[in-house]
């Protein structure tokens, strides 16, 4: 998309986050501040999330290279300090280099990627292997599902997820059913990796906020992965293009160059369709993915020190198929539930989550409150509106308290 | 100083030589500040079109003014050969191909009529068209990669689809590979090198290109891999579906070694060309996408055999390109069993054009001409194929259903946690109502249903 590739350029974003990162340390900047990235003076609970504080990642080499996931090999080895597109750009080119079969295209991805998650492939892995394709979603996804069923392993980019929608057909119709239609043929499609920018980035408004994760998780077939932070965009990432069901992969660009974290520099993967509890808790669980996760922290940290409680914090990281098992357990240990995403509220990851909840006749018995949904309103992004839309601290503050009181 | 040329093809090749980088970006890559406008130059110089001269007549191009793209045909509506740079293969291969046309033609009326007394749910037939599937089928090798739309038996047949591998599919008993799982005549053959059919239009079209740059990569990585190409078939209905666009563009852009076939056959179920398109046939297109294009005529086998040979060496010319092939045809067949198509065409134009040219007689006149076939032929070979299809489909139709396991098989690599927990909850039901379900069709009754 061109109109987005201009409002989009690297230094704009480069500017806006300048701003808020200034902000966040305290520094004035001289540049009159912009409405999308500052706060009212006396916000208690709405303030920036801090990222270079937060223990959502991993500051230190050693936290990093703690993560029990992580292979011996890559625990003993060494880390790099990244940003989420640093991370995913090393993921790629680690996929790249291990199997000559790994294909990267889509739209402006040869020099680089309007995002900078592609810099240098190209360069390294030859214009074969990296490419641009014309204008055409339909075409690049309807293009990486044939490469996937001849043997490649075919990492198809979809500028913004937003943009989706021209190649809904192929991924539900082909993509999802590629493996079920052809049966004891035995073919299938699991070479394919779709990544897609996606979520609020403050002025993206319409057609460069959206999170349509809940509409692939109706569909039988694929794997819908968001990651939080740089270690896991490169592990689950890794995954998603080894695994052999085709992958949805959601890339919160907002975090792009927000999120910075000690990465191991080996080669790792994640597993897929498995939550991570982020922090133990016994009175509440807030299960999220992607960028609230950080929001909900804030509001953890305020929630828990105001009300006394004790917040259990779980990350989905696949949202289909899901870790309903992990999440069952921790709801039956709290009895109270929260489910915090930014898409729209309506037929979200949330109503699948609340409902399994209250299916589950175990964990229902133990419900002391009703699951309650923090999420977009069932509205579109607007652009001078974005704040009140996504799930604040505020909001998220709200909800806890008024489960706890329930 | 020559301004007639300044920016040939050539030219701009020199100037953006200059401008690459040492890495290996080639070809993928325009600068466009390599190109510039020259002062008296002759046509323009913009990064969007080479070679195009300046005018001072204001025209604006018109379809009318160009003529339509001329029908390639090497054999008469008589059986002669026209063309005589054409040598038709040796009659033992011509008279395999006149038996798998016949056969698909015999296998869709009975298997239509059957339909009609409810012993399948669905099928379709290709009458009228099975010149286009199986010459160019014929002219494929067999590693080759096939992408289908629906209505190319004669493909599956040419290639070495049995009659068995026919019913099973039809009837979606346990041995179909599809497992049941679709509606019959989406065949598809891992062996044969043939993707499974979907319903949706054009979807094959952007795979055929994908899958193509996949075959091309694989023969950069390893030479010993012998040269292959995807065959890609649709219908002039499915090419106005939006990935029909996004294929041939994006395999001209990748240098794609694929070939687009379309059967034009005059309607897509009720609508005819002139609401499917107004431009001169699908053909004319491909130019527009910088392809090379051909038109045929789809009841000359030897002529559809003829463009698809040449067509696969040109899609394996300078390491890969793409090739459009439109073959012209007349749908005689209702489109399926759930349409009668006299509800929008005349029965007298059908019977004309069944009547008047058809691929099978036209192949038939030429092998009665070269001594190879006649009328008593005709009639064994005719009963033959009958009694062998009969006898596949009753076969086919006494073999049990495939498990109901198998339902839930294959959506995903691995049964997920939440997939089993379902097979589970079908299990229950299933034994707590066992009057409300017969299962007794299925293999392994309810019991395939456990962990």
């Amino acid at each position: 998309m061109r109109i987005t590739h201009r409002a989009f350029s690297p230094s704009k974003a480069i500017a806006s986050l300048t701003n808020r990162i200034a902000h966040n340390v305290g520094i004035q900047t001289s540049q009159t501040s912009r409405l999308y990235s500052t706060h009212p003076p006396n916000a208690r609970l709405n303030v920036p999330v801090d990222y270079s504080t937060t223990p959502l990642l991993a500051h230190r080499v050693q936290s990093a290279l703690d993560n029990p996931e992580l292979p011996p090999e890559v625990r003993n080895g060494t880390t790099q300090q990244m940003n989420l597109f640093q991370s995913i750009n090393d993921a790629l080119s680690l996929a790249l280099a291990a199997d000559d079969n790994v294909l990267l295209f889509g739209e402006d991805v040869a020099f680089g990627g309007v995002f900078r998650c592609s810099m240098g492939l190209a360069e390294k892995y030859g214009a074969d292997r990296v490419f641009n394709t014309p204008l055409t979603e339909q075409g690049i996804v309807g293009f990486a599902i044939g490469a996937a069923a001849e043997g490649a392993k075919a990492v198809a980019e979809i500028q913004f997820a937003d943009y989706v929608y021209p190649a809904f057909d192929q991924l539900v119709n082909e993509a999802a059913k590629f493996r079920y239609k052809d049966g004891g043929n035995g073919r299938h499609v699991g070479g394919l990796t779709v990544r897609m920018p996606c979520g609020g980035v403050g002025h993206g408004a319409l057609y460069h906020s959206q999170s349509p994760e809940s509409l692939f998780t109706h569909i039988p077939g694929l794997r819908v992965i968001m990651p939080r932070s740089p270690i896991q965009a490169k592990g689950l990432l890794l995954s998603a293009i080894a695994s052999n069901d085709p992958c949805v992969f959601m890339e919160p660009k907002a975090l792009y160059r927000a999120a910075v974290e000690q990465v191991p520099t080996g080669s790792y993967t994640l597993p897929l369709s498995k939550a991570e509890v982020l922090k133990e808790g016994s009175d509440l669980t807030i299960i999220s993915y992607g960028h609230p996760l950080y929001t909900c922290y804030s509001a953890i940290e305020k929630a828990e020190k105001d009300f006394g409680i004790n917040i259990e914090l779980i990350d989905l990281r696949t949202v289909y198929p899901w870790d309903k098992e992990c999440v069952l357990q921790s709801v039956r240990k709290t009895g109270r539930c929260l489910v915090v995403h930014e898409s729209m509220v309506n037929a979200g990851i949330g109503a699948e989550v609340a409902a399994s909840i209250q299916e589950d006749k175990d964990t229902f018995l133990r419900l002391e409150a009703p699951v309650m949904r923090v999420a977009g309103w069932s509205t579109h992004m607007p652009l001078m509106f974005e704040r009140f839309n996504i799930p604040d601290i505020a909001r998220v503050y709200d909800t806890i308290k008024r489960a706890v009181e329930y | 100083m020559k301004t007639s040329l300044p920016c040939s093809r050539q030219a701009h090749r020199n100037a953006l030589s200059v401008f690459l980088p040492r890495s290996t970006i080639k070809n993928t890559q325009r600068w466009s500040s390599s190109l510039s406008q020259k002062a008296g130059a002759a046509g323009i110089c913009f990064p969007g079109a080479l070679d195009s001269k300046f005018t001072s007549a204001l025209k604006f191009e018109h379809p009318s003014t160009h003529p339509a793209i001329r029908t390639y045909r090497c054999t008469s509506p008589d059986g002669d050969i026209i063309d005589p740079s054409v040598i038709p293969p040796p009659d033992s291969l011509a008279l395999k191909l006149y038996e798998n046309m016949l056969a698909v033609s015999i296998m869709d009326v009975i298997m239509f009529e059957a339909q009609r007394q409810g012993r399948l749910s669905f099928y379709m037939t290709s009458q009228g068209e099975e010149g286009t599937c199986v010459g160019s089928a014929s002219a494929l090798e067999k590693e080759d990669v096939i992408f289908l739309q629906y209505r190319e038996s004669g493909v599956f047949m040419e290639r070495g689809f049995t009659l068995e591998d026919f019913m099973s599919q039809l009837v979606a008993n346990k041995n179909d590979p599809g497992r049941g799982r679709n509606m019959p005549v989406h065949y598809g053959s891992k062996a044969l090198n043939i993707h499974t059919i979907s319903s949706p239009l054009a979807t094959q079209i952007p795979q055929a290109a994908g899958a193509a740059y996949a075959l091309k990569m694989q023969r950069r990585q390893n030479p010993e891999t012998p040269p292959r190409v995807v065959a890609c078939y649709f219908g002039e209905g499915a090419a106005s579906e939006g990935d029909f666009h996004a294929a041939l563009n994006i395999a001209a852009t990748r240098s794609c070694p694929v070939i687009f076939i379309c059967r034009n056959n005059g309607y897509a179920i009720s609508t005819p060309t002139l609401e499917q398109y107004r431009g001169d046939g699908i053909a004319s297109r491909g130019i527009g996408y910088g392809i090379d294009t051909i038109r045929v005529d789809g009841n000359d086998i030897w002529a559809v055999r003829e463009v698809t040979k040449k067509a696969r060496e040109l899609a394996l010319t300078d390491g890969g390109r793409p090739v459009l092939i439109e073959a012209m045809s007349y749908r005689i067949s209702h489109h399926s069993t759930s349409d009668d198509s006299f509800a929008y065409r005349a029965r007298v134009e059908v019977e004309d054009w069944k009547r008047r040219d058809n691929p099978i007689t036209r192949l038939r006149k030429y092998l009665e001409k070269k001594g190879a076939w006649d009328d008593e032929k005709e009639a064994k070979a005719r009963s033959r194929i009958r009694g062998e299809v009969l006898k596949a489909f009753s076969e086919a139709e006494k073999e049990k259903k495939p498990s109901l396991r198998t339902m839930f098989e294959d959506v995903y690599e691995e049964l997920t946690p939440e997939l089993r927990a379902q097979m589970n909850e079908l299990k229950e039901v299933l034994h707590k109502y066992p009057q409300e379900y017969d299962i007794t069709e299925f293999e392994g009754g309810r019991e395939s249903l456990n962990k």
